[in-house]
């Protein structure tokens, strides 16, 4: 098969959006239609690797869909972060399809195409994100997902659900709608452009307080970024069935929110607009208020999948620190903690959802001694405590390095004290847990007898635990997309 | 032949066929051949705007008589677009109005019901066309007078009480407004509105065209139910037929803005309107308008006066164009006009659905109805997010001109109204979606044992819903002919 690549962006985007037609159609067949999800998520696998190596090669193929408004078209451009973005989510689909299969049936969950259809809806709008030519382009994607992600939040359909789906649609839309789209009217107004371009559109544009008020415009409208006060809405999704919490806001919806906050640093306003801002200062002080006050919350939590919500909001903002550091070497370690914490923490919530699926239980508390219960889940979910506290042999070592290196170029001490900081604070609300697992008896009253969770979703999490120490061993290929993100060589 | 009257037949057509209407036997005749009107009106609307769309200009002498003694019909992109989206929407009430009607309505009124509707449609396409002032009233009465009676056939008592409001309301429009073209006729002698456009800048300091003016911007204004003047709008859309709502909403206050807009920009000229505080006062009111009424949606508890609140606040979004002048503004306005009627057909369908089905358009009668009709319930979203102006729906090009105007004009007050706006929105249609999905079904009769909508209801409604999608990526038509309206409503300007 040799298609252009133009055909494979335009596959990569359509293809899970095909998919959920075939998948709304098989209603009543669940084998067909779990079939045709682990089939579209493989042949998008497939659709964004052979994209890879011409992109690797340092082309950037891109595409005109249509023009909505007179001079600004809908495009699809493939660069090197994208590319590594959309490995990611691409990477991950079909392991959460696997997982998905053994949860939504080990828990008999209800409403299971609107499931599969919703998420097919959501991983095509990650691609349109993950490969937008534009602001506007990815602004679309940008609200695609979070209405397609709504329904799943609201999975239960009870007084619960709707509540927090209030919240998650509330904040996001009310972000994207009050901020972000201003912001990209106020670009379009001052520069006429809105594509992403090395060095910066905005350059030369603006200046002084506009040029403040407009980044604060940007950082608070991505509301998926999460950076306070604006996450609430991350623990509020944790009601959703967990692979939907595993996949979508531990990768595919978050790292869309830091993903945009990376591009619009890097294509719209440029590293070197920023640092004669005094705003790019004011959004890394924000972003280490974010990581400190998030993990001190985490810590506090006894409901796994909460804990889990918090330090999603920390890192987070390690990317958004780490890309206001400014420096060529710390933007490298904001792309590959992209990548880097996608699997880890994805490992940690198939995990949660496992424990909850063989154990029933949710809160750290009853989980002493489980670890020899369920000891394949509990080594995955070791590797993912360690990854995310930033130890080798794990991929959270290498984006924490990266970033390290570039705050210690720019002489940011700030950062590295809060990058310090916060490494003995995940350290302290993940080692608790996998000492609990493995190291106390189990409580007296809890005689439940339960083993592993099914082999679907034992498989998933071995699969992505897997991924994240081998991130740390080959490291290559996300290295070479992120050092292209910065022109080559840091 | 028929190309070169084709201006006249748009208007004379539906005229004729009110009369034949009316004499039809009752059935689904009446109905039948309102259907085949309205849909070759709708071709002939489509040639029309095809024409003009290229920047010329139709003028289409009536009997002959030379303008500006004559009746003149004056044709242009802005008015060719306006007769299309009423076209377009009678088009697709019709089809919809047979299974609406017979529920709602009693046998024996069908075929004066379709006469009326005939009118109606006769008089807003006449007001659209015109190019002469004091014709434009006479239409006005035309469409004015059937509406009152079309509201006043609602099913419950308030109907009447509703179609006596406007029928107070509209008198009091019109009479303003026949005052103000009086006056300008004494000052000017003509009634052409390209002649009153010639004559009239010598006579801008005259105290007489000041008042004329006045009097007929407040007479218009409360036509197209301008915040504060909009009290008859909510009972009027809330009891009347379902089917009139949905023309009404969908068509009849988007003429209104239009006549606003060829009345500012064509006859007086917006360098008058700079001098008096017509352009502030507008901003102002919408302003108050947008937000007052976005927070009256909030709070009703009845589906049909929720979307007739929001209709307020959305007529202030395209009055805001107006008064802002500029040819961002006015393109702002013109899509906005026509989406807006996109989207409100649409819902107003959609909810016309859930009446038909259960009888009710209280909020708190749709518990659980959204898992019972997938459809409607899917269609009320779709056209909600355009409401909101979510990308990927017509709303959201109404949102990025409008922004895009104030941003030009360095107006940060509107952008953040029109973005408050937009999320007063949300909380009105999520208030819709969450009563239709997330309460438990109630056990009372009326949604027991309920089914989706027959597709006779489903179809037209759906229609407009992927017109909202489909006018959410594609604008060629929308915002290409409002730029090639822009060349004559405000000459000089260069986009």
């Amino acid at each position: 098969m040799n298609l252009a690549n133009q055909q494979l962006i335009l596959l990569a985007i359509f293809l899970p959006l095909i998919a959920s037609i075939f998948i709304a159609f098989s209603d009543k067949k669940p084998n067909l239609r779990e079939g045709i999800s682990l089939i579209a998520s493989l042949s998008l696998l497939a659709t964004v690797l052979s994209l890879l190596p011409s992109v690797l090669a340092g082309e950037q193929p891109s595409i005109v869909l249509l023009e909505i408004v007179p001079g600004l078209p809908i495009t699809f451009e493939l660069e090197p972060l994208g590319m590594l973005f959309a490995c990611v989510a691409a990477l991950l689909w079909p392991v959460n399809t696997l997982y998905s299969i053994g949860y939504m049936r080990g828990n008999k969950e209800k409403h299971q195409t609107r499931f599969y259809v919703c998420f097919a809806i959501a991983l095509s709008s990650t691609m349109g994100i993950a490969m937008a030519g534009n602001l506007l382009t990815l602004f679309i994607c940008y609200e695609i997902l979070t209405l397609s992600t709504y329904p799943l939040v609201t999975h239960k359909g009870n007084e619960d659900a709707k509540k927090a789906g209030r919240v998650y649609l509330g904040i996001l839309l009310s972000t994207s709608i009050g901020f972000f789209l201003l912001a990209i009217l106020w670009t379009w107004h001052l520069t006429g452009t809105l594509d992403f371009k090395a060095g910066g559109i905005l350059s030369g544009k603006v200046a002084g307080p506009e040029l403040i008020i407009l980044l604060f415009l940007f950082m608070y409208g991505i509301g998926k970024a999460a950076m306070m006060p604006i996450h609430r809405w991350l623990p509020a999704a944790m009601v959703a069935p967990t692979p939907v919490s595993a996949l979508l806001h531990a990768v595919a919806v978050v790292k869309a929110g830091v993903f945009s906050v990376v591009k619009i640093v890097v294509y719209i306003f440029g590293l070197d607009t920023l640092k004669l801002s005094a705003g790019a200062d004011w959004i890394l002080w924000l972003a280490g208020f974010t990581i400190i006050t998030a993990s001190i919350i985490a810590l506090q939590q006894d409901n796994l999948k909460r804990r889990l919500a918090y330090s999603t909001i920390s890192q987070l903002s390690y990317v958004i620190l780490a890309v206001f550091i400014l420096a060529p070497l710390s933007t490298v370690g904001a792309a590959l903690h992209i990548a880097a914490h996608a699997f880890g923490k994805i490992t940690l919530f198939f995990a949660a959802g496992s424990i909850y699926t063989a154990a029933h239980k949710t809160n750290i508390s009853q989980l002493n001694g489980i670890g020899y219960r369920m000891p394949w889940t509990m080594s995955a979910f070791t590797v993912g405590a360690i990854s995310m506290i930033g130890l080798p042999p794990t991929a959270g070592f290498l984006s924490k390095w990266y970033m390290l290196m570039g705050a210690f170029q720019e002489q940011q001490m700030v950062a590295v004290l809060i990058i310090i900081a916060s490494t003995l604070l995940n350290a302290a609300y993940f080692i608790p847990i996998i000492y609990a697992a493995w190291f106390k008896q189990p409580a007296q009253d809890d005689n439940a007898a339960h083993g592993e969770a099914p082999w679907a979703i034992v498989m998933a999490l071995m699969i992505t635990a897997s991924l994240t120490l081998l991130l740390f061993v080959f490291p290559d290929i996300p290295l070479q997309l992120a050092m292209s993100l910065i022109g080559g060589n840091p | 032949m028929i190309e070169s009257h084709l201006s006249l037949l748009i208007v004379a057509l539906p005229l004729l066929a009110a009369p034949i209407v009316a004499v039809l036997p009752n059935g689904r005749m009446p109905w039948a051949f309102s259907t085949l009107v309205s849909w070759a009106v709708f071709a002939m609307a489509c040639l029309q705007l095809i024409n003009v769309s290229t920047g010329n200009v139709i003028s289409y002498e009536l009997g002959g008589w030379a303008p500006p003694w004559g009746i003149e019909y004056r044709i242009d992109a802005a008015n060719a677009l306006v007769a299309l989206i009423v076209a377009g929407i009678a088009a697709v009430t019709l089809p919809y109005a047979l299974k609406s009607v017979e529920k709602e309505i009693p046998q024996q009124q069908h075929s004066l019901f379709y006469a009326a509707f005939m009118l109606c449609f006769t008089g807003l396409l006449g007001i659209t066309l015109t190019g002469d002032i004091f014709n434009l009233f006479v239409f006005l009465e035309i469409s004015s007078l059937s509406s009152y009676a079309l509201i006043s056939l609602g099913k419950q008592r308030q109907a009447l009480t509703a179609a006596y409001q406007y029928l107070i309301m509209g008198t009091i429009g019109a009479t303003f407004f026949i005052i103000g073209v009086g006056l300008l006729y004494a000052m000017t002698g003509t009634l052409n509105m390209v002649d009153l456009a010639q004559r009239l800048p010598e006579l801008y300091e005259h105290r007489t065209i000041q008042t004329a003016f006045a009097f007929i911007m407040v007479g218009f204004a409360l036509k197209l139910a301008l915040f504060p003047l909009h009290l008859w709008l909510p009972n009027a859309y809330t009891y009347a037929p379902t089917v009139v709502t949905v023309f009404l909403a969908a068509t009849a206050t988007k003429v209104a803005v239009y006549v606003m807009l060829r009345v500012v920009f064509s006859v007086f000229g917006f360098t008058f309107i700079e001098d008096t505080p017509t352009d502030e006062l507008f901003i102002i009111l919408c302003i108050a308008g947008i937000l007052m009424m976005s927070f009256y949606a909030i709070y009703q508890h009845d589906a049909k006066r929720l979307l007739a609140y929001s209709s307020v606040a959305q007529i202030g979004y395209m009055m805001i164009g107006i008064g802002l002048g500029s040819a961002l503004g006015i393109t702002a306005t013109l899509v906005h006009l026509f989406n807006h009627a996109l989207m409100k057909g649409a819902l107003f369908m959609a909810i016309g659905a859930i009446v038909y089905q259960i009888g009710s358009s209280r909020i708190e009668d749709f518990s659980g109805l959204g898992k019972k009709m997938p459809w409607t319930f899917a269609a009320i979203v779709v056209g909600g997010l355009s409401l909101i102006g979510v990308p990927g729906t017509a709303g959201f090009i109404s949102k990025w001109y409008l922004i895009l105007a104030a941003i030009e004009q360095q107006h940060w007050l509107i952008v953040v109204v029109i973005l408050l706006g937009s999320l007063l929105a949300v909380i009105y249609v999520w208030k819709l979606v969450e009563a239709l999905y997330f309460k438990p079904a109630t056990e009372s009769s009326k949604t027991v044992s309920v089914q989706e909508a027959p597709l006779m209801l489903l179809i037209p409604t759906w229609l407009l819903v992927l017109a909202n999608v489909y006018f959410g990526f594609n604008t060629e038509l929308t915002v290409g002919t409002a730029e090639t309206a822009i060349q004559l409503l405000l000459p000089g300007t260069n986009k």
